[in-house]
């Protein structure tokens, strides 16, 4: 499998960060990087990853299975993740993360239909003095509420 | 950028570049006497650095409390292996936001306290190890770091002294666990982010093998303050054991939510009554976390005490990563107790079984009660489970869930007995 060029210069500077004979260390960076690129950390990912470190695909796959960023499945184009961990639901992101969930008509780690949106609800993200937060992909949006969700929400689907 | 409005109240020190136009570039930072603390370790001994920063008494602001100048004197200089040092920029306790700005905003000043942590102990290379989701933080430390390789700062014969040192990012993909410094280790290896067993500690046998200075970001940011004005001048900031400033991170029930930069030793009721702007709509203040969701609970009462490590230690809790959760009269506090759990029982590793099982048991427990189905032995059967994981994990995930739940059960037992009856008002959904 082929990655942009953009994706090519970012390995190839994880790829430098590695001690000689330690490129093992590039795993966890790549494949969320890739991941980034494709989607999912599909099982040409894996294959991928596995011919560049020369790693086995059980190596990556049980590396996969631990960290709650990689995915298997891509998200939606628009990937809303909505912290309801404690500082957070002290400050309406139980009834934000609720809300959500209502205005799209889907759950946890669901996408819709036309695969544009899809929901996660997430621990701690670090933006608890600006709470409840939410992170669209990697944009941080603060001190949000349901109005101000509905309204990205809408600016989202006219962007397409 | 910054997120609150500052407080008039505020001590800078680390902030002190906030808001200022371009604050993050090398320029900015050069004009505001930026390296010039990396340009006075140079002409000194690493023992005499070493020396300086255990006088300034800043200790680790991860949340451990650990004098930074002690874990930097374990490095055996002697070893004939490569040394690295380590910036964990895995911020992820809940309740915490301050490492966030610290590298949007001055991320040099990260880069000038590696560069002094790698003279003092002989390191080579430095990695700075931050959470997936602060994606935009990884590109401005990367366009920093590119900056002062390019003005001389990084690389080989740093400003010709003859010393070498390249520092690079390392991103995360999702782990509370990897905040844990030996987790950290093995997710930068490239590996399942489980702790390792210690001793050794990571001083001795950390990165690839290898000694290895570890320390939060807070931590390391302290460190060109403190070389370019003295140990002392940092230490005198703050109480006896406890030098400088800290970043508390208000979150919660408070009028004005912020991070804010205050001496260590500052009152936690002025805190959160004049920094923060009080408690929301008038209400009543019911209980305080002090550091991060880690920590037991502060009842109202017992929250007129200075904010540093050991007056919290005394007072039963922990200063911790300077989350400080302000929760008012009309929290349930099973409800609270019940989020912080699930919270574990999600990022629990499952490498000891007593983390692992308790997290997710206790959590069912605390479940129960919240739906009003609590029987009246569960307050009892909540304290067992706890105080069987207390130290009986390889990391410190265990304690953390253990601790703050035993302070929840046993100052707000009638709010919990309440719930063995029926479920309360709050007995909602609790993601």
């Amino acid at each position: 499998m082929t990655f942009s060029a953009e994706l090519e210069a970012k390995l190839e500077r994880v790829m430098k960060s590695c001690p000689p004979g330690r490129e093992r260390s590039a795993l966890v960076p790549m494949l969320l990087y890739a991941q980034d690129e494709v989607g999912a950390v599909t099982p040409e990912v894996v294959e991928e990853v596995s011919r560049r470190l020369g790693l086995s695909t059980l190596d990556i796959e049980e590396v996969v299975g631990y960290y709650s960023m990689l995915r298997r499945k891509p998200a939606g184009k628009y990937h809303l993740q909505i912290c309801t961990n404690i500082s957070c639901m002290l400050t309406g992101g139980t009834e934000l993360w609720e809300h959500a969930c209502r205005r799209l008509g889907i759950e946890n780690k669901e996408a819709t239909a036309d695969g544009r949106f899809s929901l996660e609800e997430v621990e701690c993200i670090g933006a608890c003095s600006w709470a409840p937060a939410v992170l669209l992909n990697y944009e941080y949006r603060h001190n949000m509420t349901p109005e101000k969700l509905d309204r990205l929400i809408e600016d989202l689907r006219k962007l397409g | 950028m910054l997120y609150n409005e500052p407080s008039p109240l505020e001590v800078k020190v680390l902030t002190r570049r906030f808001g200022l136009p371009d604050s993050a570039s090398i320029d900015a930072y050069l004009a505001t006497q930026g390296y010039a603390g990396f340009r006075k370790a140079l002409a000194m001994t690493p023992d005499r650095i070493i020396d300086e920063v255990k006088k300034s008494n800043l200790r680790g602001r991860g949340g451990a409390g650990f004098p930074a100048g002690v874990k930097w004197s374990f490095v055996p200089r002697g070893s004939p292996r490569p040394k690295y040092v380590v910036a964990n920029a895995d911020e992820g306790e809940p309740g915490t936001c301050k490492d966030r700005l610290l590298m949007e905003n001055d991320p040099h000043s990260l880069i000038e306290g590696l560069l002094i942590a790698g003279l003092a102990v002989g390191a080579g290379a430095g990695y700075i190890y931050i959470r997936g989701e602060y994606r935009y933080i990884i590109e401005i430390m990367d366009r920093a770091i590119d900056e002062a390789r390019a003005r001389g700062y990084l690389g080989r014969n740093i400003l010709g002294s003859g010393f070498d040192f390249d520092l690079y990012t390392h991103t995360g993909a999702g782990s509370y666990e990897c905040g844990e410094e030996s987790a950290l280790l093995e997710s930068l290896e490239g590996k399942r982010g489980v702790p390792r067993i210690r001793p050794p500690f990571p001083a001795v046998v950390g990165a690839f093998q290898c000694p290895t200075v570890l320390n939060n970001v807070e931590t390391f940011c302290a460190v060109p303050a403190i070389l370019r004005d003295g140990g002392a001048a940092f230490a005198d900031l703050g109480t006896p054991k406890n030098g400088g400033t800290r970043l508390f991170c208000v979150s919660g029930h408070v009028n004005r939510p912020g991070v804010y930069e205050l001496p260590m030793g500052f009152n936690l009721l002025r805190l959160i009554g004049e920094v923060a702007g009080g408690v929301r709509a008038g209400r009543k203040l019911k209980a305080v976390i002090p550091g991060g969701s880690s920590c037991p609970v502060l009842k109202a009462d017992e929250c007129d005490l200075p904010m540093d490590f050991d007056s919290l230690a005394r007072a039963g809790s922990m200063l911790g990563s300077g989350g400080v959760i302000v929760m008012d009269e009309t929290t349930c506090m099973v409800k609270a107790a019940l989020r912080i759990m699930r919270f574990y029982a999600h990022e629990s590793c499952g490498w000891c079984v007593p983390c692992r099982e308790g997290t997710l048991w206790l959590s069912k427990l605390l479940t129960r009660f919240h739906e009003g189905r609590g029987e009246p032995g569960d307050i009892a059967l909540i304290s067992e489970l706890a105080r069987n994981m207390l130290g009986r994990t390889f990391c410190p995930l265990g304690d953390a869930a253990a601790m703050p739940i035993l302070s929840f059960v046993e100052k707000f037992t009638d709010e919990f007995e309440a719930h063995v009856a029926q479920a309360s008002a709050c007995a909602r959904r609790v993601s």
